[in-house]
């Protein structure tokens, strides 16, 4: 068995490297960045995000953690009222006071982050500078930093992407002499083991996380740093640790057989792993992943699916179900497509593929009723008004929510696809 | 600032949809940032809306800021009426939207659109969804009776009445009309409008052709109600018909009202003998607390204590508008009033107040679940499975029904709590086990959900004399079934504190048990 390697670099195929992309102001149908905050917290056990902001902000979070809400959560909302307007010393004063509430709370609390909102980035609101001095304040006991998951700043994942932003040039410096791969975004922890377990069988001696699951263990960066992103839309992220000296790891994403093998190839190439030994490593992994997509592709294959854009996924996931699962992607939106990191995938897209970056949702609404795709991929606002009109689809959130990443999980994330279309086909009602 | 982890109402702009959504013929458009429009999934996903929301978002983002964000919105009014030509829209902004100050009233105007246009002002830092649903519902009806004149009605003609307040993403409004509208059928009144759910701008312009008025829900239309008795001289019905005692008191002041004979409608209820029947003897003293938007829980403790013969202990809501009538109510049954948004204040309340039952919202469902007490859910704000597909109202006879038996069901019953008493240590009847109707929610006892955070424990326990349990005692109070255990060793402790008493004996858990003895 010879496990194919990605031919991301062949020639014969232009994809959708060079295709236009329709680009389109309107009403764009998408979380703010503030939505990262509800799997970020749980991924940093001693982390606590405070968003200052409104009621709206506030609203947002619960709406959007939906039914998860049986335990305090490790989040809260600082909501600016009326007399907060008034006088900025006055809202410094107010955020110091919360601050010092919510530590007194919960003094297991190691990581504090000040999330900027919308309103505070209009009433510019210095979260910089409150977390400077809280920092002080608190300095021992809590680290307090800050980043903007604010609507007109960031759209959904871009939360997540700031949010690891500040913490990079907080990173310790490494100084070590051997090179260290550090695995950027953050995953679910059970898919973050399986890929440590992968490495360490490949040889790679030292493997760091970003985010580490506790605030104290957050990995060390330096010239000697590789890292492989794990998701794609972590731009500022990479930006940070490329200012640090860190050189990313240029690969598919690792969704599918395919993507997961080019992107531990990445780092096996760059580590000196010897060929061989990573084909027999992989081997196994990569052989469950297609049995365990077989089932689904029967169903998916030749189907027409179309993506809203939301988080960013949408790119690499059409890659995945076009070249694995022999779907046909119709329009594959995107809120923001970050050429440089997406430019493997982008050459992997049949090149009949519409690329879309922004939004003016009632035009793309036009286009998805005039295609007629098997399969729409969109926010949870549009799900049911679509399913209403006849179009089977697929809640883009679940994507960011359930652990789709890696070999042992490129049946589900098939299975996320081909479920509602078996169900479409099943029920009799 | 507020520091808050869960809130029981959205902003005053989330109220505007409820009404906007509620309506057909209506489109709003709302100066927004990106992100604002997570608003369309409570409606499409928590209440399963096969339809978005009637509403357009200008969803500017940072790079709009510095150039011109009034022209965006102008493009957004524009674009909008010509795709979804409405017979009215409503325009205003978010909170954020509010600090740039584009002035969507003044820009809105200028546009001169060929259809009746209501600018929103609601104050987003300062109030919250109730009042912005009453707000614009008060200003759509203003705008849409403005310089209407009716025909007076002839001598004899069937009474006519409007039902105002239910709304989109309300508790159990779908139901709660219906059954209105056929009691009021059975009485011989016919419904002139029933709005904002259902109706169009152009049935608000026949509001003043009604009798009276239905206040269903005060909480989004006591303000358009109180302005239709100036504006028509119309009378206000302000019973809310939730319980078997107060649709009755609804029957009596509508047929007074409209001059018609109430004896068709009354007695059609199956609650009074539910409870009067013996199996519901277990029922009575049941410690009950109560927390809810103030209309609901008012009504809950009405039906509590005089229909079901629970105890209350607790009685509270979380709107502050109508705190007044919260305070009567509380009054009345002698509890202190609770009057809060803090979720957390509500959570020290109820684990202080160690009840046997929670009415509540789905935050007061989450709060009883990891305390492992009883909980039904009796107030908005809810989630998706508090939209059932079946018939479920809370007002009129049926719902006096669905009360009985949503908030019977998730109690231990009668005889199964005395075996449980009787033989604790029965390996396959446990306490452990729960309610054996209760096939889900029986994990092993735990005080604490074991997927719960490590949570600063509130205080809760009052603070005692008494060094502590002695080793009988406490095993003692283990052959307690857990869902009077909580309260056995408060009470116990409690007499021990009033009572001087240092430890805690076996002799003291059963002087405790007499004297509290009811």
């Amino acid at each position: 068995m010879t496990p194919a390697l990605p031919t991301a670099t062949s020639p014969a195929m232009p994809g959708c490297l060079d295709a236009p992309v329709l680009r389109q102001r309107g009403q764009r149908e998408v979380f703010c960045g503030l939505t990262g905050i509800i799997w970020l917290h749980r991924k940093v056990q001693d982390a606590f995000f405070l968003v200052v902001g409104s009621r709206t902000c506030a609203h947002l979070l619960q709406s959007a953690a939906g039914v998860m809400v049986f335990a305090e959560p490790r989040f809260g909302t600082a909501i600016i009222e009326e007399r907060d307007l008034a006088g900025m010393a006055d809202c410094n004063e107010e955020l110091d006071r919360v601050v010092d509430r919510l530590l007194a709370r919960r003094p297991d609390i190691k990581l504090l982050f000040l999330v900027g909102s919308c309103p505070s980035e209009v009433i510019k609101l210095d979260l910089s500078r409150a977390a400077a001095r809280l920092s002080v304040k608190h300095a021992g006991a809590t680290r307090i930093l800050n980043y903007s998951g604010s609507g007109i700043e960031t759209t959904f994942t871009e939360g997540e992407d700031a949010c690891l932003a500040s913490l990079v040039p907080e990173l310790p410096a490494d100084a070590s002499t051997a090179p260290a791969l550090m695995i950027v975004g953050a995953l679910p922890d059970v898919v973050e083991d399986q890929f440590l377990r992968l490495f360490a069988e490949l040889g790679i001696a030292t493997v760091h996380s970003l985010p580490a699951r506790r605030s104290d263990a957050m990995p060390p960066v330096g010239p000697n740093t590789r890292f492989l992103l794990a998701q794609p839309f972590l731009g500022e992220t990479a930006r940070a640790l490329e200012d640090r000296g860190a050189i990313r790891l240029d690969a598919l994403f690792p969704f599918g057989a395919e993507g997961t093998t080019s992107w531990l190839h990445a780092a096996a190439q760059a580590f000196d792993i010897d060929e061989m030994h990573f084909r027999r490593v992989i081997a196994p992994g990569r052989e469950r992943a297609k049995r365990a997509m077989a089932h689904s592709r029967t169903r998916l294959e030749g189907k027409r699916i179309t993506f809203l854009p939301d988080s960013q996924l949408e790119v690499p996931l059409a890659r995945f179900l076009a070249n694995e699962l022999g779907m046909r992607p119709v329009e594959v939106g995107t809120p923001y497509l970050h050429r440089r990191h997406l430019a493997q995938e982008l050459a992997l897209l049949p090149s009949d593929t519409l690329i879309s970056e922004g939004q003016d949702v009632d035009l793309q609404l036009d286009r998805v009723r005039a295609a007629q795709p098997d399969l729409t991929v969109c926010g949870l606002g549009l799900a049911n008004p679509l399913e209403a009109e006849g179009l089977t689809t697929k809640w883009a959130i679940e994507l960011v929510f359930s652990p789709i990443h890696g070999f042992d999980q490129a049946g589900d994330l098939a299975e996320l696809f081909a479920r509602p279309l078996r169900r479409r086909d099943v029920l009799r009602v | 600032m507020q520091l808050t982890v869960w809130t029981y109402e959205g902003p005053p702009h989330v109220g505007a949809m409820r009404i906007a959504t509620a309506m057909e013929g209506v489109h709003y458009v709302l100066h927004a940032p990106q992100g604002d429009t997570y608003a369309d999934l409570l409606f499409t996903m928590i209440e399963r809306r096969a339809k978005r929301p009637p509403v357009t978002y200008t969803t500017f983002q940072a790079r709009d800021l510095g150039k011109d964000t009034a022209e965006l919105f102008q493009k957004a009014v524009r674009d909008a009426f010509a795709r979804f030509a409405p017979q009215a829209m409503l325009v205003g902004a978010s909170c954020t939207a509010e600090l740039i100050q584009d002035d969507p009233a003044g820009l809105v105007e200028a546009m001169g659109l060929p259809c009746p246009v209501v600018p929103l002002e609601l104050p987003s830092y300062q109030r919250k969804e109730n009042w912005g649903a009453a707000e614009t519902f008060y200003q759509l009806a203003r705008k849409m009776c403005a310089g209407t004149t009716f025909v007076p009605r002839a001598e004899g003609a069937r009474p006519r009445a409007n039902i105002l307040g239910p709304t989109a993403l309300g508790f159990r409004h779908r139901d709660d009309v219906i059954e209105i509208t056929r009691l009021l059928e059975t009485l011989g009144i016919a419904v002139n409008v029933t709005a904002p759910l259902g109706a169009t701008p152009a049935d608000l312009a026949r509001l003043g052709e009604a009798d009276f008025n239905i206040c269903l829900y005060p909480e989004i239309a006591d303000t358009t109600c109180l302005w239709l008795e100036r504006q028509f001289g119309q009378t206000t019905v302000r019973t809310v018909p939730i319980g078997h005692g107060a649709t009755r008191d609804f029957i009596a002041e509508v047929s007074a009202l409209a001059g018609v004979d109430p004896t068709a409608a009354l007695n059609t209820s199956n609650l009074p003998w539910w409870s009067r029947s013996v199996d519901s003897t277990y029922l009575t003293g049941k410690r009950v607390f109560i927390f809810g938007d103030a209309t609901h829980a008012i009504a809950a403790a009405r039906v509590a204590r005089d229909e079901l013969g629970f105890e209350i202990v607790g009685l509270g809501c979380y709107n502050r508008e109508f705190a007044r009538d919260l305070r009567d109510a509380a009054k009345l049954y002698g509890v202190e009033p609770l009057i809060t948004d803090d979720y957390l204040a509500v959570e020290d309340a109820i684990q202080a107040a160690q009840p046997e039952l929670v009415l509540g919202t789905q935050m007061e469902r989450h709060i009883a679940k990891r305390l492992r007490i009883p909980c039904a859910v009796i107030s908005a704000p809810v989630h998706v499975q508090d939209f059932p597909a079946r018939y479920s109202p809370q007002m009129g006879f049926e719902g006096a029904n669905v009360l009985f038996d949503t908030w019977v069901h998730p109690l231990v019953m009668g005889l199964e709590e005395h075996l449980l008493t009787m033989f604790r240590d029965d390996f396959e009847f446990s306490d452990a086990a729960g309610a054996s109707h209760l096939g889900h929610g029986s994990a092993p006892a735990k005080p604490h959900d074991v997927t719960a955070e490590p949570v600063a424990e509130p205080i809760h326990d009052l603070p005692i004399a008494a060094s502590g349990w002695s080793p009988e005692a406490e095993k003692e109070l283990l052959k307690i079934p857990f869902f009077v255990r909580g309260k056995a060793r408060r009470n116990t402790e409690r007499y021990a504190t009033e009572q001087g008493i240092a430890a805690i004996t076996l002799a003291t858990l059963y002087d405790a048990k007499a004297h509290y003895a009811r």
